[in-house]
Order: structure tokens, then sequence, then C-alpha cells
């Protein structure tokens, strides 16, 4: 361990009202400690810039999980493990499910949030293309409120975000109208678990009548932030799978995706293997579609 | 009363109940009173001249105990072989992370900080970092060619046959650097005192090794310097030479505090800092019959060591007798050589440059089986060693080996010929490539050549009033079974209950020197002078009378209450005695280079996923002649282990060099193999007996890294038909060898399977 422990300070309020008074304190000197299974890798590296941190594990409001008829709604402090157990979730999110299932070993996903994968920000994080393609809803809250934003309006640059020094992740809401479609979610790292995703992918597809009716399709790895394939999407609404499609669909896949070589892997690798992805779920989604 | 069944038999470790309830002790489980913490200053360029260091402001340096070079009162060396290496760089840095200073503090956190205050000015001189710089020589970084060690084998006229042959077949392989990864980092604890000198205890796998850098270093006797082995988590060959520097570095930082110093490294120094496998590269030149029978060639072996010498030439040593292996060659020219490169010095690592050598080998094989026109299994049966042939070294191979039996069993086990069928088959539709490779092999167990010669190893063993007979070496348990296997041997031969027998902590006050524990050597070596040891004991107890034969633990107890009684203690020693038909030439590198083989024939099944470009290994099956199994479950444990780490070595560990410094010091970005990436790992033994080990015994702990690299490999261009000749093989590297026209701007069409 390469940090001091005298050099911290950890302050726990135990309600949702003392950790927003605090964060809002002091403008930008306190820094929010969820499962923490992101910041104490930094710590332990002696990498910790922010000295004063706040718990926000034991906060109840960030902790539960409520279903409505038309969304759920995830506090942002539930872990991969509520999520893999959950039924709602695995039965009509499974992307997301599938995406906690692979997120480190069950220990991390034991300490591991979703709130804290967001707020991260890593455009490697595994369950972010699931959040993208179920168009998922942010509430965040500080002592001046709460705003809801669309996630996909969250990152704005590599690890950048609209969360404001004071704000916390309340909840992360999701529209409960994908339970039809047809799901894929695929990861590749350098290892079979506990690997971070050189290219990971989540998609969403309904054929109608032999034709793509809707395809939602977002990747992790291959920019700056998780990115959704708006353009690739666009291109497909409405068209019959054939080999002719797939090859334009990979042809605006590399147009959108800014994969860069890194200690993990190189960028054309990625970009290869993001056009193989993309490639696999619409095989996949026809022989769905046939079969229906 | 004899007791049965203890070789053979799968009796307990040891030092399992310990370890299994927390209670085993290692070295950062150890504090001493007054004890500081030690850390290291490295140096963060390759290659310099150290201009000046300056104590940076915000640390108060009073409270630091601070080392420099200035501070050793020996010799300024790491003692191994050559002494080149520096226990601290005073005048000029060779390598990135190289210590320079040695702080001390009485709390731990505290000091990072004050490492990182430290900074260094330094003249930055050209360096190299890979065997083709270091062999244009364009800088000299060591001795007067940047070679550490040459070493040529000549058997035949190799010049004469190049114009019989009706096929000549070339080919260039590389392995990659692997780091140990052993649980426990490096770590020890020193204590000085004028008096008494200097007693380490530590994390390693060879005591004496430590005590002679540290009587070296510290220009001290023998008897004032004791080296403890503390329970270690692992070694592979990562704690054979590195324990010394470590050690002498707290001992320094103890003797100038007067206090005990604890150093453990954490994961990314010792990643960075410590030493790895050698990175190697293999040239193959050979001249094969029309009916693919090998009829001579060249072998060009090259190593890279590193910036300083420690043990690279005793692992080219290995690498260099390994080169032709299980196959019988006329004619051979082996050329090998260790070059010198502005990296931390490359060291042992199970397998000690056989792994590198029989990769290439056993790559090349199935490359010749193409140019004939053969398969890889029929190449293989036309060129195998027997007995009564010799070995590249002209080594007669004395024993009984049948080579073929074996590769007709693995193949048997593995359904080798049904898969092979099937897999082409499937192969011609669908997104996953499959296939199957073959590797067959042989390691020599014991130190190379004259090298237990050398040794001269000295095993006891002492009996208490008792009746407890306790084995006495320096032979380190480190997860291999040491512990439990000699105590298995000493049993047997005393006929005592296995609980009768245990085994003295290594220290280096107590025990003899019975050599490095590495080299697959203890079983077999030690593991025989234990047996005689012992067998000293019961002849002591039956020359004076006080025992019979046909004795019960009972009457063992009564026997040695009785002698001790008289004579005070009851101890017996036997030292190494080379077998008198082991000959080896040091000059012509010819002779017999090891006392006994392990043989093997290894089979790995693969999938190659074209979406990812990912290969995983499917089925392994694993067998192999090892004289005789001592403890199965010990012995299966490491052939299962060895497999996993050499499936690590071949597909997975892949460290990022930049300018000399591992860049990716981490386990998140290392990625070794993990339980979900491994397949059944089958192992099967074939038992042969060896009449230089103890029951017949061969070393086994190195054998199974050997064989799968290549096996997984030759798996790999069987399901994909793409020639790979360089490890690790990365998802990377299948790509762009799988799909070379692929462009990031036109993407051209692959669309399969869509209905
Ligand atoms: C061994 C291991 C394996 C891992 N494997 C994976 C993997 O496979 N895939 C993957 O995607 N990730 C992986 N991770 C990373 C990590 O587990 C995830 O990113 C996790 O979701 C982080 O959540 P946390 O609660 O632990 O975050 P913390 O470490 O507590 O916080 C992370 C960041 O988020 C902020 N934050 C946390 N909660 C909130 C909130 N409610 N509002 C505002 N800001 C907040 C914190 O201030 C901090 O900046 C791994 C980590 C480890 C240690």
């Amino acid at each position: 361990m390469r940090a001091d422990p005298a050099d911290y300070r950890l302050v726990s309020p135990g309600n949702l009202l003392g950790a927003l008074s605090l964060l809002a304190s002091e403008p930008a000197q306190w820094l929010p400690i969820a499962g923490g299974t992101d910041v104490m890798v930094l710590y332990s590296a002696g990498k910790l810039t922010n000295r004063n941190l706040i718990d926000i594990w034991n906060i109840p409001e960030l902790r539960q999980i409520e279903v409505f008829p038309d969304r759920i709604s995830i506090g942002a402090a539930c872990t991969y493990t509520v999520l893999r157990q959950h039924e709602i979730v695995s039965r009509e999110f499974s992307l997301l499910a599938t995406a906690a299932s692979w997120t480190g070993g069950i220990a991390n996903q034991n300490r591991g949030t979703l709130g804290g994968n967001i707020a991260n920000a890593s455009p490697a994080a595994d369950s972010l293309p699931a959040l993208l393609v179920y168009d998922a809803v942010l509430t965040l809250i500080s002592v001046r409120g709460e705003r809801r934003v669309p996630y996909r309006t969250f990152h704005t640059g590599y690890k950048q975000t609209i969360l404001a020094a004071d704000e916390l992740i309340l909840n992360i809401s999701l529209p409960r109208r994908f339970s039809k479609y047809f799901s894929h979610a695929r990861k590749v790292g350098a290892r079979n678990a506990q690997a971070i995703s050189k290219v990971c992918l989540a998609a969403l597809g309904q054929v109608a009548n032999g034709a793509i009716r809707d395809v939602r399709l977002a990747l992790g790895s291959v920019a700056p932030v998780p990115l959704r394939l708006n353009e690739t999407e666009k291109m497909l609404t409405g068209k019959e799978i054939e080999p002719s499609l797939i090859d334009a669909a990979r042809k605006s896949v590399l147009k959108e995706i800014r994969p860069i070589d890194d200690i993990r892997s190189t960028a054309r690798y990625r970009s290869a293997v993001a056009c193989n992805l993309v490639t696999e779920f619409l095989a996949k989604l026809a022989a769905e579609g046939a079969a229906a | 009363m004899t007791v049965r069944h203890i070789i053979g038999a799968s009796v307990p470790r040891k030092e399992g109940w310990d370890k299994v309830t927390g209670a085993a002790r290692y070295v950062d489980d150890m504090a001493l009173p007054g004890m500081l913490h030690g850390a290291t200053v490295r140096s963060t360029i390759a290659r310099g001249k150290i201009k000046q260091i300056h104590f940076g402001p915000g640390v108060d340096w009073n409270e630091y105990v601070v080392v420099s070079a200035k501070d050793i009162p020996g010799k300024n060396c790491i003692a191994l072989i050559l002494d080149d290496q520096p226990c601290l760089a005073s005048e000029f840095v060779n390598h990135p992370e190289e210590p320079i200073l040695l702080l001390a503090h009485p709390d731990r956190p505290k000091l990072r900080k004050a490492v990182e205050a430290v900074s260094i000015e330094y003249d930055s001189l050209p360096a190299l970092h890979t065997i083709e710089e270091s062999e244009r020589q364009s800088t000299i970084i060591w001795g007067r060619d940047n070679t550490f060690k040459n070493f040529l084998v000549e058997k035949g006229d190799v010049d004469a046959i190049w114009k019989k042959a009706a096929h000549i077949v070339e080919g260039e392989y590389f392995t990659g650097a692997q780091e140990q990864l052993y649980i426990e980092n490096n770590g020890v604890i020193a204590a000085f005192d004028p008096k008494n000198g200097v007693t380490v205890w530590g994390s390693l796998q060879c005591p004496y090794y430590v005590h002679k850098a540290l009587i070296t270093l510290f220009a001290l006797p023998e008897e004032k310097v004791r080296v403890v082995q503390m329970e270690t988590g692992g070694a592979f060959g990562g704690k054979e030479e590195y324990p010394s520097m470590i050690a002498g570095h707290a001992a320094l930082l103890a003797m100038k505090s007067g206090r005990p110093v604890k150093i453990v490294y954490d994961r990314m120094e010792d990643m960075a800092a410590t030493t790895k496998r050698h990175p190697s590269r293999t040239r193959h030149r050979t001249a094969v019959s029309k009916d693919g029978r090998i009829l001579g060639g060249e072998i060009e072996f090259t190593i890279d060591g590193g910036a300083y010498a420690t043990l690279s030439s005793v692992v080219l040593s290995r690498g260099t007798i390994h080169a032709g292996g299980a196959y019988y060659w006329p004619n051979v020219r082996i050329r090998t050589k260790a070059v010198a490169t502005n990296a931390p010095p490359h060291g042992a690592f199970r397998g000690f440059g056989a792994p590198q050598s029989l990769f290439a080998m056993e790559r090349h094989m199935d490359r010749i089986a193409q140019v004939v026109g053969i398969s890889p299994v029929e190449v293989r049966r036309r060129n195998f060693l027997k007995s009564g042939q010799t070995t590249t070294t002209e080594q007669t191979i004395k024993e009984n080996i049948d080579l073929d039996r074996l590769l007709k069993r693995a193949l048997e086990l593995s359904d080798y010929a049904a898969k092979k069928k099937r897999f082409a088959e499937k192969n011609k539709a669908g997104t996953n490539r499959k296939g199957i490779g073959i590797a067959a092999f042989l390691h020599g167990a014991g130190f190379t050549g004259s090298g237990e010669r050398y040794l001269n190893s000295l095993v006891g063993a002492e009996a208490g009033a008792d009746g407890i007979v306790r084995v006495l070496v320096s032979s380190a348990e480190f997860g291999q079974g040491t512990n439990t296997v000699l105590c298995q041997i000493a049993a047997e031969a005393l006929g005592l209950p296995y609980e009768n027998v245990s085994i003295a902590q290594p220290d280096t006050s107590v025990v003899p020197n019975s050599g490095p524990t590495v080299a697959s050597r203890t079983a077999m070596i030690v593991g025989k002078l234990v047996q005689s040891a012992a067998r000293g004991i019961k002849e002591t107890l039956t020359k004076t009378g006080l025992l019979h034969e046909d004795y019960s633990p009972e009457q063992f107890r009564a026997a040695c209450k009785e002698y001790i009684a008289t004579h005070g203690a009851l101890k017996s020693y036997a030292r190494y005695e080379a077998p008198p038909d082991v000959f080896w030439d040091d000059e012509k590198y010819r002779g017999e280079a090891y006392a006994a083989f392990a043989w093997a024939v290894y089979v790995a099944e693969v999938t190659v996923d074209l979406t990812t470009y990912s290969v995983t290994v499917d089925d392994f099956v694993a067998l192999q002649e090892v004289g005789r199994v001592l403890h199965p479950v010990l012995a299966e444990g490491q052939i299962t282990g060895g497999v996993a780490q050499a499936i690590g070595f071949a597909l997975y560990e892949n460290v990022v060099w930049q300018d000399g410094r591992m860049m990716n010091n981490q386990m998140t970005n290392y990625i070794m193999p993990a339980s979900m990436d491994l397949p059944p790992i089958r192992v099967f033994f074939e038992e042969n007996g060896n009449v230089h080990g103890a029951h017949g015994a061969k070393g086994i702990g190195e054998l199974p890294m050997d064989g799968p690299a290549p096996a997984i490999l030759n798996a790999v261009e069987d399901a994909t038909g793409v020639r790979f000749c360089s490890i690790p093989l990365l998802p990377e590297d299948l790509f762009e060898a799988l799909r070379p026209e692929f462009n990031e701007q036109a993407v051209p069409s692959s669309v399969r399977g869509i209905a």
C-alpha cells in the first residue's frame, strides 16, 4: 500500500442530507466513496489526490430499488450482487444483470455499485453500455435540489461528466419497455473473468416482418466515453438483415468509434472486434427474427 | 515392524494444517521490538551516470535512516557467479528500478513520500533493450561485447550434412519475459549486532545463497551471518537470487540504524524491480531426409539476460542442453549466448531456459513435418531418442525409455486421431476453429553437468530422545511439498510412521548446506541424501546394539533415549557423491548433462474464436514418465500448476516494456490466466524408476513448464493454418495474422452464418 492513512479523513454521516451538506460545505474538497472499489485502488497505489472522503455506503435512499408500473428506479449505491439477485432486473434488464455478473469477482460485486461505475466514468466500464441502450435517466441531487437528466448526456469527455462537485447520483431509472426485445451482450477482456474490457457490447433489437423495427447498440472501450451507435442504429432501422446490410453496419461502426492503442490492446484490434460483435449480434437477431 | 506405503501415499502436508488455519508465519507476520521499515530509492532511467542526489523538501530527513553504497562494509556486489551486480548503484545505473539508496523509518506509510521526495540527476547514456540491439553493439554496456556467456555444443560433422539433405528447414522462434507471480511478494527482516553479526529472516528458496551474498557484502566470517527461511508463499525461481539483494538492503539499514529492519515489497515494486524469465530467440536450420529423419542441424539460442550476469550463464546452459529436445541428432551444432540489455536482470523461473529452447524445438518439429509432408505424430516418432542413443551432448541414454509408447498412450488419452478428423470437418463453417497439437520433450533433473559435484551437498538427520527424527536440510518449502516428501523418505528409510519424522526450519545456524532449492533437484538428489542420513541413524543404533531389525516406534524411541543419554546427541550426515558413470566436460560441453531425464508427451486442444481472435485451451493431457511418484497429490499438483503457468506463458502473460521498464506492473494489466481460463488438466504418470533418485524419483517441478506452450501453438496452427512462432500469442497477434487486410476505413465482408 502506497498511501499514508494519516493523510486522509473519512466521514460517515449516515444520511443523505448530512452527506449533501458536507459536499456543499467546502466546494470540491470532498469525494464520495460508495463501495470504494475504484477509490481504494487509487488509494492503495498512492494516487488518490482527494484527502477528504464521505462515506455514502450507508445512506438508505441510495440503497433501494423501487419498481413502478412503467419504470424501475435503482438507488445509486446498489451493488452488483443486489442487481444480479433482483427479479425484475434479471428478467427485464438482462443486459444490466449480465454486466453486473462480469464486474470483477464476487467480492467486488458485493461492494461495487452502479452509481460508482457511472461516476467513475471509465470508458471501459461494463454496465454503462447497458444503461445507454435502456435509455436510463439519472436523478442527481444536491442541497440545491434534484435534477433528472438523460444518461446519454452525462459523459462529456474522457472521465468528464456533468456531475457538479456538490452533487450525488441519487438513482438510475430505467423505463420498462424493453422486455420483448432480443438482447445480446458480450464482453471481450484479456481473460474470462476479472478483466477490464478491451471491447464490450450491449445491444437490443426487434425484428418485425423480416425488417429491423428498432435497434439499440452501445459499446464500451472504443471511445473516450461509453458510446451509443446512433448513426449505425439509424442506418439499420427498417432494413432487412442481409450480408450487404451487415457490411454497411460494419462500415458505419468504424465511422462512429474512436478507439486507441493502450496498455491493454490496440485501436485496430478494438475496431475489428467492435465490428465483429455487431455482426454477431445482427446474425443472432436475424436468426431470432426468422424463428419468431 | 516396518511401516508400509509411506512412499507413494498422499500423506498430509507437514505444514498444511498451519497454512490452512492461518497459523503459518510469513515474514510480514513477524515483528521485532524497535523494528524499522525499509524502502528503496530506485533509478528512473535505463542507463546513465548519477550526477547528484537531492533530498527534497516536505520531509523531515532527521527521522530517516539513509544508506548509500558508501555504507557497505564489504564488497558492493550481490555475490553469486560473477559478482558484477552492485547491491547499491553508486556511480552508474544500468537499468530502471536499480537500487540506489535505502531509507528506513519506524512508520511504514511514511516511507513512500520520502522515496518520492528523493530526486536524482543523471547524465543519461544510450541504452539497449532487445537481443538484436545488444548484438549490434552500437554501444557496449557490459564486458567487451555485451555477452555474459557463450556455449558451443558440437556433435558429428554438421557442415558435411547439408548436401545430403532432402529438405533444409529453417525457423525462428521467440519467447517473452514472464513474471513468477508468487502470491507473497519478496520480503525480509534483518537484524545486526556487532557481536553476532547479521541475521536475516526471509521469504526465500536458497538460504545459503543469501548467506554467501551477505558474507561478501559485510566482509564477515561465515558464523556471523545467519539466514532463516520463513514460511514462503510461492517462489517459482523468483526467490532464488533476488532475496540476496533485498536481504542485503535490510541488513545494511539494520547495521546503520542499530535496529531490526523489515522490507516487504508491494506488488508493483515486486513486479517492476525483481527478476523475470529470460526472453529468448532461437533459430533452427535442420537437414532432413526425404522420409523426415533429422540428419543434422544448427541451433542458435540467445537469451536476454538484462543488465547484470546474475544466473544467466546457468539458465543458458540448461536451455542449451535442452535445445535438441527429445530427439536423436546424429550431427548438430548448438551455439548459444546470453546478452546484456538495460532491463532489470532476468533470472530463475521454473524451467530455467528449457521452456524457451524447447518451445522452439517443438514448434520446429511441426514445421519439419509440414515441409516433409508427414504428420506431427510421425515426424516425432521417426526422430525420438532411443535407449542406447546419444543426446546432443553425447550422453548415452542408459535408461529404458520408449517414447513411441508414451506418445501412443498420450494420443489415446486425448482421443487425438478422432478429434483431428472431427475438427477438420467442423472448421469448414462457423466462427470458431478447433485444433489439436502435441509436444514431446524431456527435462533434466538436478544441476547441469558438473553442478552437483560443485554443490557437494550435505544433509543431516537428528533423532531426539522422544524418538522423533528431524530432517536437517537447507532445502526450502515454498508450496511444492519439500517438507512432506523429504519426511516421507526419511520415515520410509527408518521404518517409522510419517508422524515420527519432522523437518527443521531452514536456518543456516542449524541446517547443513544441502544446496539451493532449484533445478528439480530436491526430491531426487536431496531426497536420496535424506535417505542415507536417515539410514545412518538406524545403523548407529543397530551397531551399538540398542536396536534390532524389525523394531517398533516404541523400541526406536527407547533406543534413541538411551543413545542420547550416553552420547549427548544422535545425528547422521550424508554427503553427495557423484555417480562414477556420470562424466561431464565443461570445456567441450559434452558428456552426461543430467543424472536423469523425465520424459513427457503433452496434448493440447484449442478453440480459436474468430469474433474475438482469442484462443481457449479446451482440454489438456499431460502424460509423463517421472521415475517414481512419491506423493500422488503433490505430484499431480506440480503438473497441474506447471501447465497452468505455461498456459499463461503461451497465451496471456505479456510484459509491456518501455525503455527497459515494465509498464504493466499490476495484476490488472499483467494478465495471468485464472480458473475460468483453464481447461481440465488431465495428468497421467508412468514410473520407470531411476537409480540416481530416492526410491527411483526424478525431478518433476519444472517439467510441466516446458511442453504446453509449443503444444498450444501447434494446436493453434492446426486450427487456423497460420504459423505462429512467438509467445505470448495474444488475440491482437492472431487478429493481425488472420486479418492482415483489415482496414479501419473500409471493412471487407466477413459475414457468415446469416440465414
Ligand atoms: C478487482 C476489481 C475488479 C473490477 N472489475 C470491473 C469490471 O469487470 N468492470 C467494471 O466496469 N468495473 C470493474 N471494477 C471497477 C469498480 O468495481 C466499478 O467501477 C464499481 O462500479 C465502482 O463502484 P464503487 O461503489 O465501488 O465506487 P467507488 O470506488 O466508491 O467510487 C467511484 C467513483 O464514483 C464516485 N461515486 C460513487 N458513488 C457515487 C454517487 N452515488 N454519486 C456521485 N458520485 C459517486 C466516487 O466519488 C468515485 O469518484 C473493478 C474493480 C476492482 C477492484
